[in-house]
């Protein structure tokens, strides 16, 4: 069976997280229940002409993809950096391009009909970022975009994977994007998505109150067959879930999907779960915490990034990124840390309906 | 990657049929789905026609099974009723039986009741129902299916604009010979909007005639809506069953032409890539495809990088084609599909349905397009391609099960 690995990553979050030198040193811990980007001078990475049409996401996912493709380029050990051009562009998105979407329902519905403009229309199709990033790789390879709801991320790695298993190709990037804008952060906040107030000293874990906190973020990872010095980890395999019907129900499918590693959830150095706030969703966690991973070294990520569609990816880069340093950010640790750090579990639901286990191991 | 991926069941809605047997029908008299706008509420009624499936929401909620409830998009409800027929006609009683995902595609979502909310919102960010909005994104439509159908296995979304149902049928595909699933009720859906209609419209490609595919005077598109599905299967699990293969998945490719955001390069690069992919991949050599189900927008654009691109690839040789998009409009995430089961009927039953409302060859090419129906044809392999924004092509070739 051919072996995946995580040979490049670039990652636009709420946090520093753009610097590759950097491992959330100075972590930025919420006050509000909505987290930003922090974004990079798009100059360095977007044509000046390209930059001004550009939505905000589509801005996110280029310059991420491009930070991805420069640390694989610059990590075989040679020293010298290669402009890598992937086989196979493979996105996840949640909601696509939110921006661009509301913008052109708006002046369609302000101007009744007349006098629109196509751009926003052009932008908003929900492939626009893997389209972009082959445009400006002139990459004519395989561009596929997944849409499904807290498994769209998952579901580009799953077909990544299944490319490089093949033989299809030798490597893939691949990646995720999703942004919030002030009306999605409206519409949402009314169905009850997010806290009312959050007190930051006090932690999201802590605050009884319903809802979580919301986020964005543009992650890629360069894929490939082989092992080199860059590597950050072995992309072992994922399975997702859909509306499990009990907790049971998830017990059984964490050890079917770790027993095909031959692996049991005591095998697992840490485990980063999904914990968002939100007492609904985080009794999942809790219970899964508790029951099957007791005693072995828990963190969570999403009061760095908040909660969105792809927040996994988010998980996906700090996953990597814990096993190529061989440690864990303290900001992120529940409980006690590891030692050597063999096999890292990522763990995440998006509201109850969408569930997925990503598993990475040290190559 | 050794197994052979079969299809045992199609279903569709579109504007020529509510059904399988439906759009047969239509396709063999030449009955079009085109005409004025009469359901969709808009400023471009009476000026710029459209395909749209004959039934209000309320029908279709009846047609599904749901009568009466109010969660379902128009995009879930034309995707349910198509779902549901493809795994009536490939004979399955228990889903369950075998290791089954269900992979949708859309490009819309669940649009159509998102603009009306969002109107109202507009208005007064505290108005606008919420269960107007909550079936917004893509996944919706795609997990309504999978609770009709009691699919559990897994379950996707793909979104590549006008190649989206195509690329389902890939990553089924895929997923088959890689031995992950047993089968996939693979397709897509996508209902008519006001956001796509006028979208369109500022690209000023949407013809006031209705499309002329492959016409030298085209002028657009006309936007359709509806859903088709396929059972793929692998053949050892169709075998084991009992199951009646109408076809096998010879050959797919997908490949980016990397030009333009939404225009296709003028050599047909992408067109050209996926169709090669297709070819090498099922082993044929250009000479081995009997019709080309082409994408064929009625775009001035589309047409002549397609057709170029069909030039390219198949030289003086270029097989019969034509476009089915007189018939059923545009319907974007689901034209693939929709034409994959529209490329099956061909395949069963020897016939090449016309490229209606074709008049005069275009100047650019050596190649016209089929615009009469041919019967009696033996017609062996298939190749049926979808394009789309985002420089987004797609091909798959479908083969007579026995060939090959």
């Amino acid at each position: 069976m051919t072996h995946v690995y995580i040979n490049g990553t670039g990652i636009i979050s709420p946090q520093e997280t753009f610097d590759t030198a950097l491992f959330l040193e100075n972590p930025v811990i919420p006050v509000s229940n909505r987290l930003r980007c922090v974004e990079p001078v798009y100059r360095e990475f977007i044509p000046a002409e390209m930059i001004r049409r550009m939505g905000r996401v589509i801005k996110m996912g280029v310059a991420a993809s491009k930070c991805c493709l420069k640390d694989a380029g610059t990590g075989d050990g040679s020293g010298v950096a290669l402009e890598i051009i992937p086989e196979m562009i493979i996105t996840g998105t949640g909601l696509g391009c939110v921006e661009d979407t509301e913008k052109f329902l708006t002046s369609m519905i302000v101007n009744r009909e007349e006098f629109l403009t196509p751009t926003s229309f052009i932008q908003s199709t929900h492939n626009t970022v893997a389209g972009q990033i082959a445009l400006l790789l002139k990459c004519h390879g395989y561009n596929f975009t997944y849409v499904h709801r807290g498994i769209s991320f998952e579901s580009a790695l799953i077909d990544a994977m299944t490319q490089l298993q093949t033989g299809a190709v030798s490597n893939v990037l691949a990646g995720a994007t999703d942004e919030l804008t002030n009306h999605s952060f409206a519409i949402t906040s009314r169905m009850g998505y997010w806290k009312q107030k959050l007190v930051g000293t006090t932690g999201l874990l802590n605050d009884p109150r319903r809802g979580s906190i919301a986020g964005e973020g543009a992650s890629f990872f360069f894929l490939e067959n082989q092992q080199v010095p860059n590597t950050y980890a072995e992309l072992r395999g994922i399975a997702t879930m859909l509306r499990p019907e009990s907790l049971q129900e998830i017990r059984n499918r964490l050890h079917s999907f770790l027993g095909t590693f031959g692996l049991t959830a005591g095998d697992i150095s840490v485990v980063l779960l999904g914990l968002n706030g939100d007492p609904r969703h985080d009794r999942i966690y809790r219970d899964l915490a508790r029951s099957e991973f007791d005693g072995v070294p828990q963190a969570f990520y999403k009061h760095l990034c908040g909660e969105y569609h792809t927040a996994s990816s988010f998980a996906m880069w700090l996953g990597s990124k814990i096993i190529k340093r061989q440690h864990v950010p303290p900001v992120t640790m529940l409980n006690h840390a590891p030692g050597s750090i063999e096999h890292v579990l990522i763990y995440n639901h998006f509201r109850e309906n969408n569930h997925a286990f990503i598993l990475l191991s040290r190559p | 990657m050794t197994k052979r991926v079969c299809i045992t069941g199609t279903g569709i809605i579109c504007a020529i049929g509510n059904n399988v047997p439906g759009t047969l029908d239509s396709l063999m008299y030449s009955r079009t789905g085109i005409g004025e706008i009469s359901l969709l509420k808009t400023l471009l009624r009476g000026i710029i026609p459209m395909a749209e499936v004959a039934m209000t929401t309320g029908a279709l909620m009846e047609a599904a099974g749901v009568a009466g409830q109010t969660c379902y998009t128009r995009t879930a409800l034309l995707g349910m009723i198509a779902a549901a027929e493809s795994v009536r006609s490939a004979g399955i009683e228990d889903i369950r039986e075998y290791r089954t995902g269900l992979i949708s595609a859309t490009t819309v979502g669940g649009m159509d009741r998102t603009e009306n909310f969002f109107s109202e919102y507009l208005a007064d960010p505290k108005r606008g129902r919420l269960r107007d909005v909550v079936n917004h994104d893509c996944g919706d439509s795609t997990e309504r299916i999978a609770l009709h159908l009691g699919i559990a296995d897994f379950v996707t979304t793909l979104s590549t604009a006008c190649s989206s149902s195509v690329n389902a049928i890939m990553l089924a595909s895929n997923l088959i010979k890689s031995g992950q699933l047993d089968r996939v009720v693979a397709g897509g859906n996508d209902s008519v909007t006001k956001f796509t209609l006028n979208g369109f419209n500022t690209l000023m490609i949407l013809d006031k005639n209705g499309c002329r595919p492959f016409d030298e005077n085209r002028a657009g598109l006309t936007l359709g809506e509806g859903a088709a599905f396929l059972v793929l299967e692998s053949e050892e699990a169709a075998i084991k069953r009992g199951a009646r293969i109408l076809a096998i998945v010879s050959g797919y490719g997908n490949a980016n032409d990397a030009y333009h955001q939404t225009a296709s390069s003028p050599e047909g690069t992408g067109a050209y890539l996926a169709m090669s992919k297709a070819l090498s991949m099922s082993g044929l050599d250009a000479a081995g495809i009997d019709y080309i189900n082409v994408h064929g927008t009625g775009t001035q654009n589309n047409d002549l990088s397609e057709g170029v691109a069909l030039e390219r690839l198949f030289g003086n040789r270029v097989p019969p084609f034509s476009s089915t998009k007189g018939f059923t409009g545009h319907t974007l995430g689901a034209a693939g599909a929709v034409e994959a089961v529209i490329s099956i009927l061909s395949l069963q039953h020897g016939m090449i349905f016309p490229n209606l409302n074709f008049s005069v060859p275009m100047k650019e090419l050596n190649i016209q397009p089929v615009s009469k129906l041919q019967q009696g044809l033996t017609l062996n392999h298939i190749l049926s391609n979808s394009f789309g924004f985002g420089g987004n092509n797609s091909s798959v070739i479908l083969s007579k099960p026995g060939i090959q």
